[in-house]
């Protein structure tokens, strides 16, 4: 039996990963698929809880995440798709609109 | 069959002619289009001559047969003289009575010949359909005008006539003579309308009624009883106030002025609008209203006069015009003054009975014309013709016909009604000796300009040019048949008033009798004439006729015309006679300029002073609007930009954290998301 604590690291460690990824790297589907990794670590917090505590609801909100992760993936991809077609890149600092 | 209920179908033949033509003519066959025009009228001919001749089988006192279709106008009561209330009801209502069949029997008889004609006259022309629509438009009003059972439809017919005549005078409206005579005969026949909607209003007032039948009957009872009178001054108001509206329709002085300048339609229309139907109906009114006339003898004498003077005026212009159809104008107005001297003197009868050969021999003459001008290629001048007699002889052979029968010679036609005016004018109770002498002297004038034309035209020496003289053609058959009718007519028509001193019955005269019955009132004893004094008479008018023969013969047929000589003839009356005695210019001078002028000066006022106030106010509104603009350009825009460019200025600090860089923001936000755990985990107590 695992103890709780090593999944809490692994997914901690992968949160860490996926901050960084998105903070640093400038292609959009990296950030794209940090985001992913950063949403799987927290679905390993809640599957270990879920263990650690005895309770289903952890397990059912793991599929949920998993659920709107899919959508938000085709949501993100139409975007990102959209955003090349017009702008011809795939770099986020050429993508500044949110400026004044 | 029975006719007599469906003489609101003569009316509505036309009327359907006219839509069909009208609207769909223009995309029609010319062959067509005529057919339609010339079918519609020929139909109303037919049931008007069923119609007639079923009335004739009645007893004569039984002989008004009146139908009505539906009540047209239904207003009510309303006040009336006498202080009672008449129920203003106006039906669309016909009446056929022996006055109303012999209008009915010319106007569809002729005018479908006209109309047979015009297929021929009018082949090249464009606007052909248009033609014929406005053709039927005319007939269905003017038979309107002679059917309707009242005052007011036959005012309608009276106003469609009008319109009518306008448009076709207008025919030709390229061209600015022609717009010009059309507005012309427009707005003189206004005058004489606003005389005729007077009378109208004045007799509805008088008798409560407009039906026809009703206001004789009214009348008549009246007088009977004792509340109207010979020469009371309302009736007397009230003929006047008519023979107004006659003056400006059948063109009388003053207001004959138009019908001359109407010849720029084209030809056919003179002959059937201003000769035979349409110039009529002043003649016809009168004489439908001749129970109201014969309550104002002095009305009737202005009517004799007017009509023998207007005879007598206009025959002498008549004597030396150079335009073929301008002499037949003048000679028409001469003729209807004729019949007005006939209504003048209380010989109703032999007006009608004039109305009737004329409306003959009259087309006869206008059709005759128009073919010698469709020979001559739209030559109209009788100086620049002559010698034309062998080249078209049908045209002359007619024409001649036409030319005897209005001379006055026995037994054509003109011979037996101008004859019964004149002895009328002469031996009636209301007759004087001096409108027989002017009568007589206008027969002779009649004569004498009628083979002026005539030798001007087809005798003597050919002065028409050299280009011409190469294509002149006889016309074609549709044109000739319609002429050698209306001269069998022109022949036979005066037969049946055949009068009795020569041995006839003079059954035109019994048969309209119970239309003219004279009111019970007193009347001048009538001095008792021998049937030889009226065989003098006649002798005597036909004796006039010959001298006026004679002279254009040896003036114009033994040597052949030649201006110089015609001018010195006359002397100082030539010019004022050519130039019709200036009367155009005497009315340009007194009305025409002085209504321009009146215009002038009102446009004057509206340019300047009612424009003036308008451009001021705008100029004063521009004004304001321009202070107001500053107003808002400077305080209040510059308010807003004062606002807007403080915070732009002192806001540049701030707006560097807005980088637009995705990542920044998501730094800042995981950067504040562990300072709030860090502040949960170790910062709360």
């Amino acid at each position: 039996m695992v103890p709780t604590h090593y999944y809490l690291i692994l997914a901690a460690a992968l949160f860490t990963i996926g901050i960084i990824g998105v903070l640093t790297r400038r292609n959009i589907m990296v950030i794209l698929m940090s985001i992913e990794l950063m949403m799987n670590a927290v679905n390993i917090n809640l599957i270990a809880f879920a263990n650690h505590l005895q309770q289903i609801a952890g397990q059912v909100f793991a599929i949920f995440v998993i659920t709107v992760a899919a959508a938000e993936a085709a949501v993100g991809l139409g975007i990102v798709i959209a955003m090349f077609k017009n702008k011809e890149t795939m770099n986020i600092n050429e993508i500044d609109l949110m400026k004044w | 069959m029975n006719f007599l209920n469906l003489i609101w179908l003569i009316p509505l033949f036309p009327a359907a002619g006219f839509v069909i033509n009208g609207v769909l003519g223009k995309r029609m066959h010319k062959t067509v289009v005529g057919t339609i025009a010339a079918g519609a009228v020929l139909l109303s001919f037919i049931v008007s001559a069923g119609a007639v001749f079923q009335l004739i089988q009645l007893e004569p006192e039984h002989r008004s047969f009146t139908l009505k279709l539906y009540e047209w106008i239904a207003l009510g009561a309303a006040h009336t003289k006498s202080g009672e209330l008449a129920n203003f009801s106006v039906d669309w209502g016909f009446l056929l009575d022996p006055l109303s069949s012999v209008m009915i029997l010319v106007v569809t008889g002729i005018g479908f010949l006209i109309h047979v004609y015009s297929t021929g006259y009018m082949h090249e022309e464009d606007g052909f359909y248009r033609f014929f629509a406005y053709l039927n438009l005319f007939m269905f009003s003017m038979l309107t005008l002679v059917l309707g059972n009242n005052y007011l439809m036959m005012f309608i017919g009276w106003e469609g006539v009008g319109l009518c005549s306008y448009l076709l005078i207008g025919y030709y409206f390229h061209k600015r003579s022609a717009g010009d005579a059309a507005k012309k005969a427009f707005i003189v026949n206004r005058v004489g309308d606003w005389g005729l909607s007077i009378g109208i209003m004045l007799i509805f007032v008088t008798v409560g009624s407009l039906e026809f039948t009703k206001v004789g009957e009214a009348i008549r009872e009246g007088v009977m009883r004792g509340d109207f009178h010979v020469s009371d001054p309302l009736f007397i108001g009230i003929a006047l106030a008519l023979f107004i509206g006659a003056t400006g329709k059948s063109a009388q002085i003053p207001l004959y002025v138009w019908l001359p300048d109407a010849m720029e339609g084209p030809t056919p229309v003179s002959a059937l609008i201003h000769a035979a139907t349409m110039v009529t109906a002043g003649v016809y009114m009168v004489a439908r209203s001749n129970f109201i006339f014969q309550l104002a003898p002095q009305a009737m004498a202005v009517v004799a006069v007017i009509g023998a003077i207007t005879a007598f005026f206009a025959a002498s212009i008549a004597l030396v015009q150079n335009d073929i159809k301008r002499v037949l104008a003048y000679s028409t107005v001469s003729q209807l003054g004729y019949m007005f001297l006939a209504l003048g003197v209380g010989a109703f009868t032999a007006g009608i009975f004039h109305l009737m050969t004329h409306a003959f021999f009259k087309a006869l003459l206008f059709l005759g014309s128009g073919s010698v001008i469709h020979a001559m290629h739209h030559e109209q001048d009788m100086r620049k013709m002559g010698a034309l007699r062998t080249k078209i002889p049908k045209t002359f052979w007619t024409m001649l016909v036409g030319t005897i029968a209005i001379a006055g010679a026995p037994p054509l036609a003109g011979f037996f009604s101008k004859d019964e005016i004149l002895w009328r004018a002469f031996s009636s109770s209301q007759g004087h000796v001096l409108l027989w002498l002017l009568g007589t002297a206008v027969a002779g004038m009649t004569s004498f300009y009628m083979f002026r034309l005539l030798f001007m035209t087809f005798f003597g020496e050919s002065r028409v040019d050299h280009h011409t003289a190469q294509h002149i053609h006889e016309s074609p058959a549709s044109m000739t048949t319609p002429l050698i009718i209306l001269a069998i007519g022109s022949i036979v028509a005066g037969w049946i008033g055949w009068p009795v001193w020569l041995g006839g019955t003079n059954a035109f005269e019994h048969f309209l009798e119970p239309i003219f019955e004279p009111l019970p009132i007193p009347h001048a004893p009538a001095i008792a004439y021998s049937n030889l004094a009226e065989a003098g008479m006649a002798a005597v008018s036909v004796a006039v006729a010959l001298i006026g023969f004679s002279l254009a013969y040896f003036k114009y047929y033994r040597r052949s015309w030649e201006q110089q000589r015609e001018i010195r003839q006359y002397g100082a009356a030539y010019p004022v006679l050519l130039n019709k005695y200036y009367i155009d210019q005497l009315y340009d001078a007194l009305f025409v300029n002085r209504a321009k002028g009146a215009g002038k000066s009102l446009w004057r006022f509206d340019s300047n002073i009612v424009d003036g106030l308008v451009n001021g106010s705008a100029r004063l509104t521009k004004r304001s609007a321009d202070g107001s603009s500053w107003w808002d350009r400077w305080i209040v825009d510059g308010t807003v930009r004062f606002v807007g460019g403080f915070i732009k200025t002192f806001s540049w600090p701030v707006r560097l954290v807005q980088t637009g860089y995705t990542q920044n923001y998501a730094l800042v936000m995981i950067l504040g998301v562990l300072i709030f755990i860090g502040y949960v985990l170790w910062g709360t107590p």
